[in-house]
């Protein structure tokens, strides 16, 4: 079963606000990882495990390298769904 | 036909006390940070690394093996004409034979103790523990001497800003021997060669000789994808020796991880769902990843400091280049 693009951004923001102590609600798909959210790279790293993880998908460590926004990623996730 | 006596050891098998030895000079982050384009604050969000310990120009890896060696025979009361053998772990000791260990024992007076060093770069010390416990049950050696010893400093390059920054010189030592009571759990190891190229030397020395324009030759990783192995592969093998000893995470009192980067020790601590209670090993802030003296490094500090005490159960796993990973639960001497 397809994740929506509106369930991945609820999961992946569940995912940052759990690494991050961010509030869920600030991490939406306009923000961009480092520059709003102050995630660093290892950080990006975490996050992006737990999403392969819960939306059962591979993300390349080049493809989560051009992440930029999350945006970004939900993007990639729910175009690399099955 | 003859039938061959097999040995026997003791039932069970223990560790019976740490020695260390740091480098003698504090290197600090704006010490190193020029030549990488790097800055303090950035090396410590993303390692945890506030100094390093680095060992003066004139010591080798042997010199620091000797002092871990003799302060742990000073702690335990052991005498070194008893140990049965000498497990060195290094990759920092540049020839290629006779091994280090022959010289150590010799130099600490275990003479005609076995000895022979292992390549096993950052889970150097958990695969010894590995091979000391076996022989101690095994009745091959009574009381064996493992020692990491690293003088990382001989083999990184200033300008590297992919693993050099982190490396610190230092050497821990334990003994293993008999126990009444089960003091070492199984191991749990392996290696995973298809990530040879994950931390590697950057060329042989038969390269060196043939171009002596390549210089010495110095480490190199790749980051990333080692940060994401150890934190997140490491977990069910950390979970996997938990299982093997009998016990449970709420079990754990110490955890001692090898001392790689903060991040993986939190990210670690997370994926094996440590309870709160535990003690855990941060040595790395001051002391920089020392590879194979890191684990009997960060236990004998938390044992001085009063922070873990005997008896506790400790959780312990090595991991590095290869690459090798071993976890054992031991009780803490
Ligand atoms: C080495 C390590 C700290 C690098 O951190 P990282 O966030 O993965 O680094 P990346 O290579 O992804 O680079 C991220 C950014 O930091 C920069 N950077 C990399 N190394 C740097 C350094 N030493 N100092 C300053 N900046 C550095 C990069 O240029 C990049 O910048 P950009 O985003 O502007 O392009 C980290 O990967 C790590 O610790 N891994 C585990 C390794 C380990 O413990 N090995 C020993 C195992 S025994």
């Amino acid at each position: 079963m397809a994740y929506t693009e509106q369930e991945v951004l609820a999961g992946l923001a569940e995912i940052v606000a759990e690494e991050t102590g961010l509030a869920v609600e600030t991490v939406t798909a306009d923000k961009s990882f480092v520059d709003d959210l102050d995630i660093d790279s290892l950080s990006i790293m975490t996050i992006v495990t737990h999403a392969e993880d819960k939306f059962e998908v591979t993300i390349p460590d080049e493809a989560a390298k051009d992440f930029n926004t999350v945006g970004d990623a939900v993007n990639f996730i729910v175009g690399a769904q099955g | 036909m003859a039938t061959l006596k097999q040995a026997a050891g003791s039932q069970f098998s223990r560790i019976y006390g740490f020695g260390a030895y740091r480098g003698e000079n504090v290197v600090t982050n704006d010490d190193i940070a020029g030549p990488i384009d790097s800055s303090d604050e950035w090396i410590r969000q993303r390692t945890g690394i506030i100094t390093r310990r680095r060992a003066d120009a004139d010591l080798s890896v042997i010199d620091l093996a000797v002092n871990a060696a003799q302060d742990v025979l000073n702690t335990t009361g052991i005498a070194a004409s008893d140990i049965g053998a000498v497990i060195l772990s290094t990759v920092t000791y540049f020839h290629q034979t006779p091994a280090a260990a022959a010289i150590v024992a010799e130099r600490i007076g275990a003479n005609p103790a076995a000895a022979y060093d292992i390549s096993a770069a950052c889970a150097g010390y958990t695969y010894g523990i590995a091979q000391a416990d076996a022989f101690v049950r095994a009745g091959t050696a009574k009381y064996v001497l493992v020692i990491g010893a690293e003088k990382m400093s001989d083999f990184i390059d200033p300008t590297d800003r992919s693993i050099s920054f982190l490396l610190g010189d230092g050497a821990g030592a334990a003994i293993v021997g008999p126990s009444d009571t089960p003091g070492i759990g199984k191991t749990v190891w392996g290696a995973d060669g298809t990530k040879a190229g994950s931390i590697y030397q950057t060329h042989s020395w038969q390269e060196m000789g043939a171009n002596p324009e390549l210089g010495f030759p110095t480490l190199r990783q790749d980051g990333p994808s080692v940060f994401k192995w150890a934190s997140f592969k490491m977990g069910p093998v950390a979970l996997e020796a938990i299982d093997a000893a009998g016990l449970t995470p709420q079990d754990i009192d110490v955890f001692v991880p090898h001392q790689a980067n903060m991040r993986i020790i939190d990210q670690l601590i997370k994926q094996i769902k440590l309870p709160e209670h535990v003690v855990v090993g941060r040595d790395i802030a001051d002391t920089g990843n020392t590879s194979a003296a890191s684990i009997p490094l960060a236990a004998h500090r938390l044992l001085a400091e009063g922070t873990a005490k005997s008896g506790d159960v400790c959780l312990q796993i090595g991991f590095g280049a290869g690459l090798a990973y071993a976890a054992q639960v031991i009780v803490l001497p």
